[in-house]
């Protein structure tokens, strides 16, 4: 490769790099500074830290709604596994005409966009009287189909001679499945695992919807009520958002590879 | 047939297996089957509040008078037309630039360009949503490298808004799109690139021979994906520009789900025109899935 085009493929993903990383910066300075510095562009860090901290404590009771998101995100997130494991593990192991027209529904469901579902959705667990509950915001989330077809793809890796070893040795279907394969699985489930707890951690649509009082109240629902203030303070705004991304960015560079590998396991 | 052969299955193990699945396949039936047919016999009423009608085709005829409607569409696809072919282009590009095995720094350009997928969508809206103030970073940025004589309304300015929203979403989801990228080219065995090379084959030319047509499931994948989150987009545009640009009665930013969260919640609510609404999302996301299928099948086979 000619020198010029070294220097442009350098140049290319120096930019890149630098404008992905850009807004991560942004908020880092912008939680030690005041709502004017941020509104007016400065890109220094200032010392608006801990006034920040302290205003975001009197403005919102921040524990209850990480405490509300982690709930969620942590129930939510071990049903999903579950249920979508089973399911990925019943679908590709004991094959049947029937239980793919099923899988094929399932899969076809994917397309389905939330909001033509939202309103029913709505109108069934007001009929429970479940609305304002984190019951609410976790059932509609822990079949989803992604997660079926992740497991069931993953299983096609799951040993022939394991499973037949099982057999011989007496133990049920079930006991197969908990005994071996939830172990044999492990990668697969922490890449499932950082999926499901992501996409529920960040979810907002449907807990705007079904969570209505202030004691319910998720991060990101925290988050969105106050930049949508008049004035949002975006100082104390800045160090909610870390707060809320800080679980995620721990996440992902702890665990990258199974991060990386969740996210993949639809192309395989 | 072996009584330990995989997907063998006698009487027992058939009934096993709907096990497996039951549990899964019921909560699909009642929170995803339920409310979509719900919702399409709900597109055929209308009412306000609790009284419901039988309308039949009435909310469907609404839908062509309807002008908010009429702007979250046209809007919905102008985010669609613009923002998807920009960020999948970019996203294969930087893909073919990093998947060079002499380059220094791979892995960390990699995760650095991956790493805005951490953020939640309203997070990262609210960053974006203080940087492109009118006094903001952007602006001052820009007016201060000479590229804008003054500084642009990124919020509030029908057609800027709608440039920011593509913005966001495209400094988000790039990174995202690329990793699936690159893990095709990596199965790409490196000596077709070589032969290129030898044959004086520029890497633009390497790249619109080579790579496209091999990715071309990985690219008709995010296609479609990338096509259900922009029809259903939401979160963005409530947080960054509100829906609305200088007032929100302009709707400039508005999309379809804005419009039928607003009609189901923010509103008198009426659930049977805003289900109508939800279908024609469904429509366009089906009949646009179909058109991305057709166009990858006919050069792939």
């Amino acid at each position: 490769m000619t020198k010029f085009k070294k220097v442009f493929q350098y140049a290319f993903l120096t930019i890149a790099s630098i404008v992905s990383i850009f807004p991560f910066i942004w908020m880092i300075f912008g939680a030690t500074n005041s709502a004017t510095d941020i509104i007016q562009g400065k890109l220094l860090p200032g010392k608006e830290f801990l006034n920040n901290a302290k205003m975001l404590g009197e403005m919102v009771n921040i524990k209850v709604a990480l405490s509300n998101s982690a709930q969620i995100a942590i129930i939510s997130t071990l049903l999903l596994l579950l249920i979508a494991s089973l399911a990925g593990y019943g679908f590709e192991l004991y094959k049947s005409k029937y239980k793919e027209k099923v899988y094929t529904a399932l899969l076809l469901s994917m397309m389905i966009p939330f909001a033509a579902i939202m309103i029913p959705l709505f109108r069934m667990f007001a009929k429970f009287g479940l609305i304002d509950s984190l019951a609410a915001v976790i059932l509609p989330t822990i079949a989803m189909p992604f997660m079926i077809f992740f497991f069931r793809q993953n299983t096609k890796t799951f040993s022939v001679e394991l499973l037949q070893a099982a057999r011989v040795d007496g133990l049920n279907e079930f006991q197969i499945f908990w005994y071996i394969y939830i172990p044999t699985m492990k990668s697969t489930y922490a890449a499932a695992g950082i999926i499901a707890f992501m996409t529920s951690w960040n979810n907002f649509l449907w807990p705007l919807i079904i969570l209505q009082s202030e004691a319910r109240k998720t991060m990101t629902l925290v988050i969105s009520s106050l930049s949508s203030a008049y004035f949002p303070e975006y100082g104390v705004i800045m160090v909610a958002i870390i707060i809320a991304t800080l679980p995620t960015i721990l996440i992902f560079f702890l665990l990258q590879k199974s991060f990386v590998e969740g996210m993949l396991g639809s192309v395989k | 047939m072996g009584k330990f052969k995989r997907n063998t299955l006698d009487k027992s193990k058939g009934i096993t297996g709907w096990n497996f699945v039951v549990i899964a396949t019921a909560l699909a039936a009642i929170f995803t089957l339920y409310p979509v047919i719900n919702s399409l016999v709900l597109s055929t009423m209308s009412g306000k509040g609790v009284v419901y009608e039988y309308v039949g085709l009435g909310n469907i005829k609404r839908l062509f008078s309807d002008l908010v409607f009429r702007t979250a569409l046209k809007n919905t696809f102008i985010y669609f037309i613009f923002q998807v072919p920009i960020m999948l282009t970019l996203a294969l590009i930087i893909a073919s630039v990093l998947n060079d095995k002499k380059l220094k720094f791979k892995g960390l350009f990699r995760t650095a360009i991956f790493l805005p997928c951490v953020t939640s969508l309203v997070a990262y809206s609210i960053l974006f949503k203080s940087m492109f103030g009118a006094d903001g970073i952007v602006n001052s940025t820009l007016l201060a490298i000479n590229l804008i004589a003054e500084p642009i309304s990124w919020l509030r300015d029908p057609l800027w808004s709608k440039v920011t929203v593509i913005l966001a979403i495209t400094w988000r989801w790039t990174g995202y799109n690329m990793i699936f990228y690159l893990a095709g080219l990596q199965n790409i065995n490196p000596n077709i690139y070589e032969a290129a090379e030898i044959d004086g084959a520029s890497k633009v030319r390497q790249f619109f021979t080579i790579t496209v047509p091999l990715l071309k499931p990985i690219i008709l994948f995010t296609s479609i994906m990338s096509t259900i989150g922009t029809l259903q987009l939401f979160d963005e545009v409530v947080n960054l520009t509100g829906g609305g640009a200088s007032t929100p009665s302009l709707n400039a930013t508005i999309t379809l789900s804005q419009y039928i969260y607003d009609l189901s919640f923010k509103f008198v609510p009426n659930f049977g025109y805003a289900a109508t609404v939800s279908y024609v999302i469904v429509f366009f996301i089906a009949i646009l899935a179909i058109i991305q299928f057709k166009m990858a099948g006919d050069k792939n086979d």
